[in-house]
């Protein structure tokens, strides 16, 4: 196999979304202190609890050690902190009423994304919040969402309509003090989004927002925040490209999401950030922290991640069953290629009776990738007839490559039950014979082969993701048997 | 419309054919019969341009084309087809997906439109039918979990829809009880036509009592040591193959 040269070549094809904007940004210099934490608030004009919350943050964050964090199954250098600028917004600073107003640039953007910020989106029924750096530049679709009651902003915008909203669940899932990375994004975060969905409302549309780095040298810190009060349903996606760099970026966001009672929250994930050249060089480190608190009885909350980009990923989507009866599903689709490295999985607390969580984890690992799957399932000792069905898949291109299982099992409850499967295979020069043989190219045979691969994870996703999610792919697995 | 000269072929650095000799013209069905090992499916794989199979010397013409410097799925756009002796399974895509795609492959090489997803459908309903193919098929994954018969009915299936120009049969009649065989071999007859050409890869002669050959040629040790019509398949069932081998020793030079 490593001698096909057609692969060989388009091992060697150039990121397709490498290009970046030039829109003048309002940029602080680099650097980390208790003055430019006290800026970004003052410049987003928040009220004295959020600074005083970060500034906890950051206090907290002073004592930690990045090398506590570095437990997970990756490499990198050491990180200068200092060397980051916290703050880059685009110069627009009054509101806009339409997409007409918006920088052209930054819509050409977009349009290069094939994310049309536009009536197409609308009439397909998204709303977007498109987040460009760390500041929204526009947002659609909102009184639709507003006669329903349903809140969908940026998080910006929501410390100043719903303070009190934002006050009392900021946090409240991942506490400021969780981790080096979160604990980070707590004190630096510059904006995000945030969805609060009434009681017994159903949001008529997919939510979207679409996040991209553009600013050298300017790390990402979002925040999402998704309340999902009882009865209520939404179904979130998240969509990331960006631009090529040399330098790494560091991307340390944080997303919460509350359910209450009978409440179901679906967040979609389809990431890929800029993962380095075919060298190694370059890259996002992606270091997430994603959780879920399944508040109330028979709530419900599925996290579906495709992740094909980054140089790092460091995720870890977690549901935390609290609410009997309640829901957890994790189904991911990582894929590592040239030099990318992966260590991600989920965590399922059980604390409720009779709750459930469902795994299903496939790992694609090609070129020098490594990857790894670390996950948690935690029964809890009055979690009485707790449930997990795990499925961990790895399948390997190439013979550089590697991946990992790690599965922890925690169970303190004697009814509980718990599934855990994995397998790791190959993809055979068989099947891809047989494909060529049957008139497909190389590429497409890989493709389709992977794709029936994933297809478990595929079809959780929202049929437009999905479609995109299996372009991605494609394109991640270029030269991937070479 | 096949002209193979002095083929020589290595596999593992052993090689197998040994200068093999064959001329297959549109219209015609040939049968390839011979022992264990004698180079069959070698040649079979060597024709669709599997890796692993090294041509040392020799030539394939095809269509008057230099058949061994086109790809695996550049013989296949052209025409020729390869249904496996043991077909690939492949998680997760759908046999109807799969068999879409690689038709609409071959159709928009071949200058002809693609067909839609109805389209198809109906096509593929109708060409399982003939092959009494259950429409289940269609939406379970390639070949996975399928019998051995049902594995060989869906490469037959395959070859109807590919429209394919030189079919090889890699030992597809194994396997098969006397029901499907006769299914299959009226699939491949079904074929049959003035433009297009069946080289059967068989290690029995029942397959041919219902894909009557024009010629029939006995494979040994890498190369085509006899040939002749449908009764020298005959012959081989009643007295098998060692009298050729006697044959052929005392003909061979000192």
């Amino acid at each position: 196999m490593s001698t096909n040269p057609e692969i060989a070549a388009l091992a060697n094809r150039e990121y397709e979304a490498g290009f970046t904007t030039e829109v003048e940004s309002d940029t602080v210099a680099p650097g980390l202190d208790e003055g430019v934490i006290r800026l970004i608030s003052d410049k987003k004009g928040e009220p004295a609890w959020l600074l005083d919350w970060r500034l906890r943050a950051f206090a907290r964050w002073q004592e930690m050690r990045e090398e506590d964090a570095r437990w997970a199954k990756v490499r990198f250098p050491k990180l200068d902190y200092q060397a980051i600028s916290y703050y880059s917004s685009p110069k627009h600073k009054k509101k806009l009423a339409s997409m007409d107003e918006v920088d052209p640039e930054i819509r050409a953007t977009f349009e290069k994304l094939g994310i049309p910020l536009s009536e197409q989106k609308l009439l397909s029924g998204v709303a977007v919040d498109a987040v460009f750096d760390s500041v929204s530049v526009a947002t659609t679709f909102r009184a639709k969402l507003a006669e329903l009651g349903i809140v969908f902003c940026s998080f910006s915008d929501a410390v100043k309509s719903h303070p009190e909203l934002v006050r009392k669940y900021l946090g409240s899932v991942v506490p400021y003090s969780d981790n080096y990375f979160a604990t980070l994004n707590s004190a630096v975060f510059t904006d995000g989004s945030f969805v609060y969905i009434p009681p017994g409302v159903r949001c008529p549309m997919e939510l979207s927002t679409y996040f991209r780095i553009n600013e050298a040298k300017t790390g990402q810190f979002e925040r999402t925040l998704i309340v999902a009060d009882e009865g209520a349903y939404v179904s979130y996606l998240e969509g990331c490209t960006a631009p090529m760099r040399d330098e790494n970026q560091l991307h340390a966001a944080v997303v919460e999401l509350v359910a209450f009672e009978r409440a179901t929250i679906k967040y979609s994930t389809v990431q890929n950030w800029y993962p380095g050249d075919k060298e190694g060089r370059g890259g996002i480190y992606n270091f997430v922290t994603k959780r879920g608190a399944c508040r109330g009885k028979r709530s419900k909350i599925s996290w579906t991640q495709v992740e094909t980009g980054s140089a790092i990923t460091w995720k870890y989507p977690s549901c935390i069953l609290q609410g009997d009866d309640s829901v957890g599903e994790f189904y991911s689709v990582a894929v590592t290629n040239h030099h990318q490295q992966a260590d991600t999985g989920t965590k399922m607390i059980h604390i409720g009776k009779n709750t459930k969580s469902t795994i299903v984890s496939k790992g694609i690992s090609c070129g020098q990738g490594q990857q790894t799957y670390r996950g948690l399932v935690e029964i809890h000792q009055k979690a009485t007839g707790a449930r997990n069905h795990s499925q961990c898949d790895s399948l390997l291109i190439g013979d550089r490559c590697g991946a990992h299982t790690f599965p922890y099992l925690d169970v303190r409850n004697a009814s509980a039950q718990v599934e855990h499967e994995a397998t790791t295979s190959k993809i055979s020069e068989d099947q891809l014979f047989y494909c060529q043989q049957r008139g497909l190219g190389t590429e497409d045979a890989v493709s389709m082969i992977v794709n029936g691969f994933c297809k478990e994870v595929f079809r959780e996703l929202p049929m437009e993701f999905a479609v995109e999610a299996s372009k991605l792919l494609s394109v991640t697995l270029e030269g991937a048997v070479g | 419309m096949l002209e193979i000269r002095n083929l020589h072929a290595r596999v593992e650095g052993k090689e197998i054919l040994r200068g093999l000799d064959l001329v297959v013209r549109a219209g015609e069905v040939h049968a390839v019969m011979g022992p264990n090992g004698s180079g069959k499916s070698t040649l079979a794989n060597v024709l669709a341009g599997r890796e692993g199979y090294e041509v040392t010397a020799g030539s394939v013409l095809y269509r008057g084309r230099d058949l061994l410097a086109l790809t695996p799925e550049e013989r296949a756009r052209e025409g020729v087809f390869l249904a496996f002796q043991y077909p690939v399974e492949i998680p997760g895509v759908t046999n109807s997906y799969f068999m879409r795609a690689a038709t609409n492959a071959v159709r928009r090489h071949r200058g002809l439109p693609e067909y839609d997803a109805i389209d198809f459908l109906t096509l593929v309903k109708q060409t399982m039918k003939s092959l009494e193919m259950d429409e289940k098929f269609l939406a379970r994954s390639v070949n996975e979990g399928f019998s051995g018969g049902e594995k060989k009915r869906n490469e037959i299936l395959q070859m109807l829809l590919l429209e394919p120009t030189l079919a090889v049969l890699d030992e597809t009649d194994s396997g098969l009880d006397i029901d499907a065989l006769r299914i299959v071999a009226d699939g491949v007859n079904r074929l049959r036509s003035p433009e297009r050409a069946v080289l059967a890869i068989t290690h029995y002669q029942r397959l041919l009592d219902y894909l009557v050959p024009d010629q029939t040629h006995v494979l040994m040790e890498g190369r085509i040591v006899k040939s002749g019509d449908r009764s020298l398949a005959l012959e081989l069932e009643k007295r098998g193959y060692g009298w050729i081998e006697r044959e052929v020793a005392g003909a061979a030079p000192a």
